[in-house]
């Protein structure tokens, strides 16, 4: 048959009207531009003038539509009528839903405010809720940080005022030489992809610390499939080799950094460890260039000349050191060579050699020369700007150890020695980062902070700087329902939301009356140790009422924890509410400049669902929150999220937003509120991005204009420099009062912890899981990876994104599985300390031979998610949670911590150990299960 | 039997760079939506909350660990799968009805869904998995290339590229003539050795490949050893820092008039 070309409309247009906003499938907010036709979506692509994904778009935002319009949507406020789990609910009115809920949190109001928990998930509106919070009067308020990256965060807001994720970028554009940490394919998503497609472009190397060989590690230049929890040992080997070979950035640690300061060494006193200051407070350093032996001059000034190495004694016979010399002292050491750490890190002497001598070429020999002058804190004019083009990462697999805060401490501090922080090249912060090291806010909640029917004197989350921040009674016991800021977790910047369940309903520290959640489904994949998780939720007292006596649950689907809550408020999608992606929250600044952006409905809701941000605003005037009232009585927010995005002001002239500010929406950053700022968000494509001047783009925590700048923006609280904390001195206060000193000392139980724990300078100390419980019991670690196609899109009742990939397996070394007997497609017995799961095996041989592990999330519980219940994701698919403790084994005395890293409070779930074993039942099931859920009335089946 | 046009001088095309794909799906779903609200769609799943989930899809992503030689560890390599628009396509010549064809002027390979009987011979003659049956509409789909973007007026021309090349995040994913020696595409194909799928089935794929690049795991050139640390660190550390304090200038300029050291933070 001869070929007969049909006609084919080669421009059709299946839309017929575009609309820009924020996309939600994940963390990163990557701008969309949503195709609508007949008022339904159709169509979902990236938004090529937005900052964040320059028009790109994953696998994840591509999928929207399913998210949008999934099955398991929520349609009607919800109030249980059944046991906890039984699936009975009824539906209400909203006046009756919001009524019961002004009813039960205003009787907590006026009794006990810290009796209300009120925790966020993957929150992107911690603006709005941590000051709700602080209104209300509790401090018992966080978001998912604690098991996320609070030890990221903490360990680089502690050292050098910014951090990986969110608060800083890889100069794409200039790296030479990117070292990546415990990043499978996440956090971020597509700024990373888009990144090292320009490194690939560029010929830039790429080297991927992971013990799994998937995702951005398969297409690394090199691979190091490191043991779990043994980064900080390879780290402090590279520093080592650099020290060793004088290969540091000597001029950038005398200025830039706390290297110079003098550190008193007056062991059993109780100055030991601070820096040395003048009676003004001003760190001194030690300045030999007067002529004879030298002395104290004030660190920082003009044409100072400090020592960085040395031991010296002061006039009154004291004697200090300069705080690089125990950095020094502390990596030099032969525990941290190479050959020292190769065994525990599985990772050959020669490659790690080999990985530092590549630093130190591209850092000092393959400098980048840009033709940009800038003058730094000082006035000193640098006619270019240089960079040292060495550019770093980390993320879950630093964070979820209980080693984290100290082992990312340690990459900063390599980092810093290569002086390649925000240069060209280098690890850039994005604003409003740079911050004060730490950030000068203090959490509020202390004993005499906490009344009656009385918001919080500030917001409940915040950074210490010593043990008289700690929210803690003169026992010293926990203020806060997770012990955050407490002995436990001193410095847990992002509280420990994986405590909240399990305390509240032990009563320790004390039993609340309300929980209220948001987005965050803490009876299955965010909850470590998931059946006693579901044991505390339906827990009764003698008197047969909860032991946590209510739970509000807000979420716009169907997922786990619906279950377990007595009133569900249905939230809206992302593409059917107001949202503002602020600076006061989690900013989506690009490196070259501050951005913010919004969500805005671009879709009305087709179900009587109300966005929980405007609920939240209406409940807290129901409840006649100062700042949500009019003194008149009325509300101060009536027109909901985006009347408080708009007039809300934190400060005189600084608002959620930044952009389009002021009365013709000229004014960026500081200016009065514009009524029409949304409008003109919208007319911009729904962001706002201020590029900064090229002589504000680097070394901006000594750069005198971007202080200047960024003072104005709010920013900052003065000009002032922003020095690299290289050593601590926060924590040696923390282990000064260990050892008795000061005002507030923790209780003997806690105090060789504290002095262990808080040591000034980093170091590597083996993951508490594994030095725990023993090593021939259980020799394997076992971790998750995101799934590309998955991350924070866990909701698998997407219809695209189950079909590549509806459930999961264990994958597990081809050798270490011969050895044991296990075949491809075996079922196996996982056991850890805590619990056994049986799962399915995939073998492969891209991975470190003494770790198994799965995707995260990806198994559902039967029932949920408007799934079938026999669907793959329940059947098969699994969860390593309820292998994971949420406390560590017995201590001496009995007391059982959290299992967290012990400086932040970061849930430790990546130093789990197990072993496997063939299981006897080769059933094709995943085990434990538990019954299925009752599919809960919603979009599905109404 | 159907019959292939002349071979057109324009062969449109996609560069697929394995060295850079990363797997992250964003290809295969914004092919998915894109075709299913257009004139290919709906592209409908059946059983889409369910255990037998399935429904059509024009491309799809497949990881595989490849043993390389000489070393005892794999690589992994994700491998996107979709329609080569191959010059001498079996697919179109075992069409019974004329419904499977190669266009004259571009040489994308389609299905006139009007004329397609559903026989699935094609999806035989393809060796490369590229097409799939739509159960639902009871008709063979497959990549068109976007062909109904490419030429597409009422997209901005830089959007005029097929979905998955504009979505890719990573870059991984080149459109082109490919019958245009001078074209980026076939310059990428010229540098970086691009190959074709199963060369020796000889259908000659217009779509190439790009492999990934050799591992870098030893030392550059240029980039020495560094010395290793004999017990003496700490004093070779005095000495270089004793060195840095002498080399440092006495006194310098300052630009500005304002000294800001009294300011300092600590």
């Amino acid at each position: 048959m001869p070929a007969k070309q049909p006609q084919v409309n080669l421009s059709p247009k299946g839309w017929d009207e575009i609309k820009t906003t924020t996309c939600y499938m994940c963390a990163c907010r990557c701008g969309i531009r949503v195709h609508l036709k007949d008022g339904k979506v159709v169509y979902i692509d990236g938004n090529r003038d937005h900052p964040v994904n320059k028009g790109i778009i994953c696998g994840k935002g591509a999928s929207g539509i399913k998210q949008h319009y999934s099955p398991a949507r929520l349609s009607k406020p919800l109030l249980r009528v059944g046991e906890r789990g039984a699936g009975e609910f009824k539906e209400i009115e909203w006046d009756e839903a919001l009524a019961l809920a002004t009813n039960w949190l205003g009787k907590v109001r006026a009794e006990d405010p810290r009796k209300l928990a009120f925790f966020t998930g993957r929150d992107q509106s911690q603006g709005l809720t941590g000051w709700w919070a602080s209104q209300f009067g509790t401090m018992n308020y966080a978001a998912h940080g604690g098991f996320c990256s609070v030890n990221m965060a903490a360990a680089g807001l502690y050292t050098y005022g910014g951090a990986f994720w969110e608060f800083g970028e890889p100069d794409w554009k200039h790296t030479k030489y990117f070292l990546l940490f415990g990043v499978a394919e996440d956090h971020g998503s597509n700024p990373i992809k888009a990144g090292l497609g320009k490194l690939k472009a560029r010929g830039a190397k790429f080297v991927s610390v992971n013990p799994v060989k998937t995702g951005y590690s398969a297409i690394a230049d090199e691979w190091i499939g490191i043991k779990p929890g043994t980064d900080g040992l390879l780290v402090g080997a590279l520093i080592h080799c650099l020290l060793a070979a004088q290969k540091i950035d000597g001029e950038s640690l005398s200025r830039y950094t706390n290297a110079p300061w003098l550190v008193i060494e007056n062991p059993g006193g109780a100055d030991d460890g601070l820096i040395l200051r003048n009676a003004a407070g001003t760190p001194l350093v030690w300045d030999a260039s007067g002529g004879g032996s030298g002395g104290t001059k004030v660190a920082g000034t003009f044409g100072t000349n400090p020592s960085l190495l040395g031991r010296f004694s002061l006039p009154d016979g004291r004697k200090v050191v300069t705080s690089f010399t125990l950095i020094a002292e502390r990596f030099a050491t032969e525990a941290y060579s190479p050959e020292a750490v190769a065994p525990q890190c599985g990772v050959p002497a020669e490659t790690t050699r080999r990985i530092a001598a590549e630093l130190a070429h591209t850092a000092f020999n393959d400098t980048v020369e840009l033709d940009i002058p800038w003058t730094d804190y000082l006035g000193r004019r640098h006619e270019k700007t240089i960079g040292r083009p060495v550019a770093m990462h980390a993320m879950r697999g630093i964070s979820a150890h209980s080693n984290g805060f100290h082992t990312c401490r340690t990459i900063h501090i390599l980092q810093i020695l290569l002086g390649t922080i925000d240069c060209p090249g280098g690890s850039r912060y994005k604003p409003p980062f740079p911050k004060s090291i730490p950030p000068n806010v203090k959490p509020a909640g202390k004993p005499d902070q906490v009344k009656p029917n009385t918001p919080l004197p500030g917001p409940p989350l915040g950074f210490v700087t010593s043990p008289e921040d700690l929210l803690v009674d003169e026992q010293g016991t926990p203020q806060r329902i997770d012990k955050a800021y407490s002995w436990d977790a001193p410095l847990a910047a992002h509280g420990l939301m994986h405590m909240v369940i399990n305390n509240a309903a032990k009563g320790a520290p004390y039993g609340v009356d309300v929980l209220f959640m948001y987005m965050a489904n803490m009876s299955w994949n965010s909850a470590m140790n998931v059946p006693d998780t579901l044991k505390a939720l339906t827990a009764k007292r003698a008197d047969g009422e909860y032991v946590i006596p209510k739970i509000i649950y807000s979420d716009a689907y169907q997922s786990e924890m619906v279950h377990y809550a007595d009133l569900i408020l249905p939230d809206t999608t992302y593409l059917e509410r107001w949202d503002c992606i602020s600076m006061l929250d989690r900013p989506i600044s690009e490196a070259d400049g501050p951005a913010d952006a919004i969500r805005h409905p671009v879709v009305e809701p087709d179900r009587d669902v109300r966005p929980f941000q405007t609920v939240l605003l209406d409940l807290g005037h129901r409840l006649g929150l100062p700042a949500m009232t009019k003194p008149d009585g009325s509300a101060r927010y009536p027109g909901g999220y985006p009347d408080y995005i708009v007039n809300h002001e934190r400060a005189p002239g600084l608002g959620p937003l930044a952009g389009f500010r002021g009365k013709d929406g000229t004014a960026a950053g500081r200016g009065p509120v514009n009524p029409d700022q949304l409008k003109a968000y919208i007319e911009n494509g729904s962001h706002w991005f201020q590029e900064l001047s090229d002589n504000m783009k680097y070394y901006r925590h000594v750069n005198w204009d971007y202080l200047d700048w960024a003072t104005f923006f709010g920013f900052l609280p003065r000009p002032e420099p922003i020095i690299h904390q290289l050593y601590s001195e926060t924590l040696q206060k923390f282990r000064l009062a260990a050892r008795g000193h000061g005002k507030v000392v923790p209780p003997q139980q806690h105090r060789k912890r504290i002095e262990t724990y808080f040591d000034p300078i980093p170091f590597w100390y083996a993951p508490f899981e594994g030095e725990m419980v023993s090593g021939d019991e259980f020799p394997l670690h076992a971790i998750t990876q995101r799934p590309m196609a998955m991350y924070h899109s866990w909701g698998s009742q997407n219809a695209w994104l189950r079909q590549i990939l509806g459930r999961n397996w264990l994958y597990m070394h081809k050798a270490k599985a011969a050895k044991l007997g296990i075949e491809d497609g075996d079922w196996v017995d996982v056991t850890s300390h805590h619990g056994k799961i049986k799962v399915q095996v995939k073998l492969v041989d891209g991975q470190n031979e003494d770790t198994v592990w799965t995707w995260n999330a990806i198994g559902k519980r039967r029932g949920s998610w408007g799934l079938a219940p026999d669907s793959p994701e329940g059947e098969k698919g699994f969860l390593l949670n309820h292998l994971i403790s949420d406390l560590l084994p017995e201590h001496e005395g009995g007391y059982r911590y959290s299992n967290s890293d012990p400086v932040t409070g970061q849930a430790a779930w990546f130093d789990l150990k197990v072993r496997v074993a063939k299981a006897a039942d080769q059933t094709a099931q995943s085990a434990p299960q538990f019954p299925a859920l009752k599919p809960v009335r919603g979009k599905a089946n109404v | 039997m159907t019959t292939l046009p002349a071979p057109s001088a324009k062969k449109l095309g996609l560069v697929i760079d394995l060295d850079t794909c990363v797997g992250c799906q964003a290809c295969a779903t914004s092919c998915k939506e894109w075709n299913a609200q257009g004139d290919g769609g709906p592209l409908t799943d059946t059983d889409a909350q369910g255990a037998d989930i399935s429904g059509p899809w024009f491309n799809r992503i497949h990881g595989y660990e490849v043993r390389e030689d000489g070393r005892d560890d794999s690589r992994m390599v994700n491998f996107p799968r979709s329609c080569l628009h191959c010059e001498t396509p079996a697919c179109v010549t075992v069409c019974p009805t004329g419904a499977s064809y190669k266009r004259a002027e571009d040489g994308i390979v389609l299905v006139n869904p009007d004329t397609c009987i559903g026989c699935k011979l094609c999806s035989w003659a393809c060796p490369y998995g590229a097409r799939e049956y739509d159960y639902t509409q009871g008709v063979m789909k497959k990549c068109t290339l976007c062909v109904d973007r490419i030429y597409n007026d009422n997209l901005v021309e830089e959007d005029r590229v097929p979905a998955c090349v504009r979505a890719c995040p990573t870059g991984a994913r080149h459109f082109g003539d490919l019958g245009d020696e001078r074209s980026a595409v076939s310059q990428l194909v010229k540098e970086r050795g691009g190959f074709d799928l199963l060369p020796a089935m000889g259908y000659k794929p217009t779509n190439k490949y790009l492999p990934p690049r050799a591992r870098r795991e030893t030392y550059a050139a240029g980039v020495a050893p560094l010395p290793k640390g004999d017990g003496s660190v700490m004093e070779k550390l005095f000495s270089w820092a004793d060195k840095l304090l002498s080399a440092a200038p006495k006194v310098e300029a300052r630009a500005n008039p304002q000294d800001n050291s009294d300011k300092l933070e600590g």
